[in-house]
């Protein structure tokens, strides 16, 4: 996926680096720190004085929101703003030492769906900025459709989603829009509840932040909200997106930046962060995610276009409770990648037998190839067949085979004859048989 | 807007040397007897070669290859189709630069993961321009009987079996590549195959989306319905919705959504290409498949039903007679097993009963009853040609004019010392044939050439020794140590009688006379020399065999004249060797007496 989600710490981190191309007219003391414990927070306070001396608020940076209506933004501890060190990282040691519940929805101040449980890893930790409420806005960035879209509003905090048409300003661009046009076009476009007085500044820090989210190739860029006192800006709470596909040249620009998994869901996998691994090694496409790896359908098939086609049926015919994985190989492996990719699906199938005592079920489809080497991907899941005989027959494993393509004659033969000499159960098919008839086949067995 | 998107008549210029996708291109080509290679040029950066084989059907031809998108445009400015098989770091840069270029009707990119907004940039950028973008991430597209882009369709065996050789009734549009192929490949069998497909790529960001393409496809003729296959995510297939409820498109549609499961999962799971996502209800396939079915087009209940509903569909425009039945073309069959050839020959062949020279077996060219001469064989191997008598006789004329000219010149002089060294007879030839250059037998060459260059620029006898004078050269072929227009060359004297009697018109030899009376009247043995005779009457001689002055600058540059020189002295030079075998003469001392010594001792630096 080309837009990932990354941490409100380097968000802060990548407009910090760039402060003064974008907003030379605005100051950002850039005073934050990302700690995983108290211990950490202590050490970084060695170096970073503003720790000791100011008072902070502390609060999760693991990509979810609404932290405040979750009781996790620790900004007082008698009283607002009087939030010590100690306080902070002996209140980060507390929240990181269990699992927390967290509510992605609200209605009101009600929590609404279930609750994601998870650890709390990483916490964010900056000083606590008096201001006054009309000193905070709202603004953010993002591509609809074909056009990039700026939202503003003279209200930011937790409620702008509430009565969004009423307090949020949209203004469209297209991406051909020259800079002077969208200049024009912001300060144009300031909402109506901006003070008069600070028109021309929200108007100047408007037009930086949307070159900021075009230059740097953000996918998603907001700030609910930031605090313009004069010429001093706080970035009070962000949530950013890359373009992660602008990465090779955005080495600079980002820095260091890790895309982090969300909250609440499964961390990956090894073997899924290996899959990861080799497709970013190879020119061709590798990929693997785990949906109930205890299921019996286990998927490998060639192409975006087909896997999901197989999965679609698979959905539409068996449910999903019995679906495993989701997956595809395409754009030419070779057959070592091939090999290593067919191993992995195979060690996670092959760990437990089905507790319903059903044998389990491996499809390994694929459309027509337009240019991927048939007998040449097949060979490297012969090669995985050999490793993992033994084990897929303990599961009582049966193998459904659909493909063509560049020499698919030979894949099917060699797949068929390498299978009949292990002793696994297999069937085997070229393009005259339909794409995912192999799939009903399978039920009906 | 162009109603198709290519023709047999489309070339392409192909960035990056994919020689499996081209190859692929070209037995397409083949099979569908198409005339030219779809593939006019190849660029490749970083390639020092001029050319790359390939095969086209059982035969090779050369591609050219470039450096840069300019000159391969420059070269080749029919090609107007540029399939850009660059990187993901690359492929923005080279379709911007091709836009800038301009003249490309479409552009293909294969690069998957281009940066958004240099996509959408570039995207829009196209689209001002006109120019249809295919892809990102792409496999391409197809005209079937035209032109094919690249891989898609799979291998040849493949694309006759799904019928993608000729010209179906369906217009396909799908994202994915692969399913692409699976679906010429079901149309082929329910129905009478596609008059046209595009995928469109797995981008987010795509250049031409569905509704371009249905709408191009709207206003084919060949087109009777089309099939559209979408994924979850994006709103492209409500432009569609759209289109039909304005009139805009009113063949038949099919469509279906892949991507029914991703209802089931939170947004964290990724099914498919990068676009395949949906960031709201009206984005998943559920929401797509029945807004399309709604506005009328046909929507089946599943992938697998897709089979029956284009079936029913062509039978029913069959049936009204609106798709006719198709008369299979004929077509060539590519070879299953071909081998690239390292060497070529184009002169001779003994793979028959008997040898031949360009086809004439050595036997109807050999014995005197044939009529045939040593000028004839020159002609057919060297040339290819069977030249007229007149002229295969000059050719035998000039190689008797030079096979010798006595011991003393450096090249007999050189073949006897080494003969008298013991050496063989091939060793010794070749020492003298060694000495055959620029100053020993060049003449022929550069007087050809000078006297080529003023004819051909126009300059008269005066402009030409004054261009001559700047080069800071004596003219070749001009000039003789003792010889003088009233104590003539006889040798000269029996060429030019020879050609003023048998050529059809002699206009450089005549331009060369006109040199020469300036010349000798201003030094009487600067006169033409036999050199220079033969130089410019082998110009004369093809200029009436009807070679273009292309093809004779390509003779002077290959020398191809000095090979006239190095064929007729060698009679000379083995002469030469054998009378010193004969005479059984010694080892050869130069005398010492003869040899100016000045060796001051060696200074220290």
């Amino acid at each position: 996926m080309a837009q990932k989600a990354i941490r409100e710490f380097d968000a802060k981190s990548i407009l910090a680096k760039h402060w003064d191309k974008y907003f030379p007219d605005f100051t950002y003391a850039y005073e934050t720190v990302m700690v995983q414990n108290g211990s950490e927070l202590k050490e970084a306070a060695k170096d970073k004085t503003w720790l000791k001396d100011k008072s902070l608020v502390a609060k999760p940076d693991m990509l979810f929101g609404k932290r405040g209506k979750n009781d996790l933004v620790l900004f007082r501890d008698k009283k607002p703003g009087d939030v010590s060190l100690e306080k902070a990282a002996s209140w980060i040691d507390d929240k990181s030492s269990s699992k927390q519940s967290v509510y992605f929805s609200f209605d009101g101040d009600t929590p609404t769906g279930d609750a994601s449980v998870d650890m709390l890893t990483h916490f964010i930790v900056e000083p606590f900025t008096p201001h006054k409420q009309e000193e905070e806005y709202y603004i953010s960035a993002t591509c609809v459709g074909d056009d990039d879209m700026l939202y503003m509003s003279a209200e930011g905090g937790m409620e702008v989603e509430e009565g969004w048409d009423e307090k949020v300003t949209e203004v469209a661009f297209k991406i051909t829009d020259t800079e002077a046009a969208i200049a024009k076009k912001i300060k144009a476009n300031i909402p109506k509840d901006v003070a008069k007085a600070d028109k021309d500044a929200f108007g100047e820090f408007a037009i930086g932040f949307f070159k900021a989210y075009r230059e740097l190739n953000f996918a998603y860029l907001e700030i609910n909200p930031f605090v313009m006192q004069g010429k001093k800006i706080e970035l009070l709470d962000m949530v950013a997106k890359l373009d992660d596909t602008a990465g090779f040249m955005m080495v600079d620009e980002w820095g260091s930046v890790e895309y982090p998994t969300a909250f609440g869901m499964e961390a990956k996998s090894p073997e899924v962060i290996a899959v990861e691994e080799a497709d970013a090694k190879t020119g061709a496409s590798l990929k693997l995610t785990l949906l109930k790896p205890e299921a019996r359908i286990w998927t490998m098939v060639a192409g975006g276009g087909a896997s999901v086609v197989y999965a679609d049926t698979i959905a539409d015919m068996a449910g999903i409770e019995d679906l495993a994985n989701y997956g595809e190989y395409s754009g030419g492996p070779t057959t070592g990648e091939t090999k290593f990719y067919a191993e992995t699906l195979l060690d996670l199938m092959t760990r437990e037998k089905d507790p319903s005592g059903r044998g389990k079920v491996m499809i390994i489809g694929g459309a027509i190839a337009n240019f991927t080497d048939v007998a040449k991907t097949f060979t490297g899941i012969i090669q995985a067949f050999e490793i993992y005989a033994d084990k897929m027959k303990e599961i009582d494993l049966k193998i459904y085979v659909r493909r063509g393509g560049p020499n698919y004659e030979k894949g099917l033969k060699d797949i068929k004859e390498a299978a009949d000499r292990l002793g696994l159960y297999i069937e085997v098919y070229g393009p005259e048989t339909h794409v995912t008839d192999i799939v009903r086949m399978a039920l009906e067995k | 807007m162009a109603q198709q998107l290519f023709t047999r008549d489309t070339q392409a210029i192909f960035w990056n040397n994919n020689k499996t996708a081209i190859q692929r291109m070209l037995d397409y080509d083949y099979t569908i007897k198409r005339e030219t290679p779809s593939v006019a040029a190849i660029v490749a950066p970083t390639s020092g070669n001029k050319f790359e084989k390939f095969f086209f059907g059982p035969d090779e031809v050369m591609i050219p290859l470039f450096k840069t998108t300019a000159d391969a445009k420059a070269a080749q400015p029919q090609a107007d189709a540029l399939l850009n098989f660059a990187s993901f770091r690359t492929a923005y840069d080279v379709t911007m630069e091709a836009l800038n270029l301009g003249g490309f009707k479409s552009i293909m990119i294969t690069a998957e993961g281009i940066p958004e907004r240099l996509a959408r940039g570039m995207n829009e950028f196209a689209r001002s321009k006109g120019v249809i973008v295919i892809g990102p991430a792409t496999v391409g597209a197809i005209t079937p009987g035209a032109f094919k882009i690249a891989n898609i369709g799979g291998t040849i065996e493949n694309i006759v079996n799904s019928k993608l050789h000729r010209a179906g009734s369906c217009g396909l549009v799908t994202r994915s590549g692969g399913l692409f192929n699976e679906l010429s490949n079901i149309i082929s069998i329910n129905a009478d195959g596609i008059a046209e497909g595009v995928a469109i790529g797995g981008d987010r960001f795509v250049g031409s989306v569905f509704i371009d393409n249905l709408l191009r496809m709207e206003q084919n003729p060949n087109v009777k319905y089309m099939l559209l296959l979408g994924e979850v995510g994006g709103v492209e297939e409500y432009k569609v919705i759209e289109a039909i409820k304005a009139g805009k498109l009113t063949k038949p549609i099919i469509a279906w959504c892949i991507g029914t499961i991703a209802k089931y999962y939170d947004s964290g799971v990724q099914f498919g290409h990068a676009g395949a996502s949906a960031n709201d209800e009206r984005e998943t396939a559920d929401a797509k498949n029945a807004a399309m079915r709604k506005a009328g087009i046909h929507v089946p209940g599943s992938f697998n039903d897709i089979p029956e509903i284009i079936s029913a569909v062509y039978h029913d425009l069959h049936a009204q007679g609106i798709i006719k039945d198709i008369k299979e073309p004929h077509m060539n069959i590519c070879p299953k097993i071909r081998r690239s050839k390292e060497f070529i020959c184009t002169i001779s062949d003994d793979r028959g009963d008997e040898a031949t020279y360009a086809g004439f077996p050595i036997s109807s060219v050999a014995t005197p009853d044939t009529g045939k001469g040593i000028g004839d064989v020159i002609s057919l191997l060297w040339f290819k040609k069977q030249y007229p008598k007149w002229a295969t006789d000059f050719i035998e004329t000039v190689l008797k004019t030079v096979a010798d000219h006595g011991p003393a010149v450096s090249g007999a002089h050189n073949a006897k010392v080494t003969a008298r060294a013991g050496k063989s007879v091939v060793e010794s030839l070749v020492t003298g044939l060694l000495t055959i250059g620029p100053r020993f037998g060049g003449a022929i060459d550069g007087a050809a050439k000078y006297f080529k260059y003023a004819d051909d620029n126009g300059l008269d006898p005066k402009a030409f020794l004054k261009y001559m004078k700047g080069e800071g050269v004596p003219i070749p072929g001009i000039g003789h140590r003792i010889k003088s227009l009233k104590n003539p060359d006889l040798r000269v004297t029996g060429l030019m009688n020879y050609a003023t009697e048998h050529f059809p018109s002699t206009p450089l030899l005549d331009y060369a006379r006109t040199v020469e009376q300036l010349t000798t009247s201003k030094k009487e043995n600067l006169i033409l020399n036999v050199d220079g005779t033969i130089g410019i009457l082998m110009v004369d001689m093809w200029r009436a065999l009807g070679y273009s002055e292309k093809e004779i600058n390509e003779f002077i540059e290959s020398g191809t004249l000095n090979a006239f020189f190095i064929v007729g002295r060698s009679i000379g030079f083995i002469g030469h060797v054998l009378d010193e075998k004969r005479l059984a003469m010694p080892m050869y001392r130069h005398p010492m007496d003869d040899i100016l010594y000045d060796v001051p001792v060696a200074e220290k630096i």
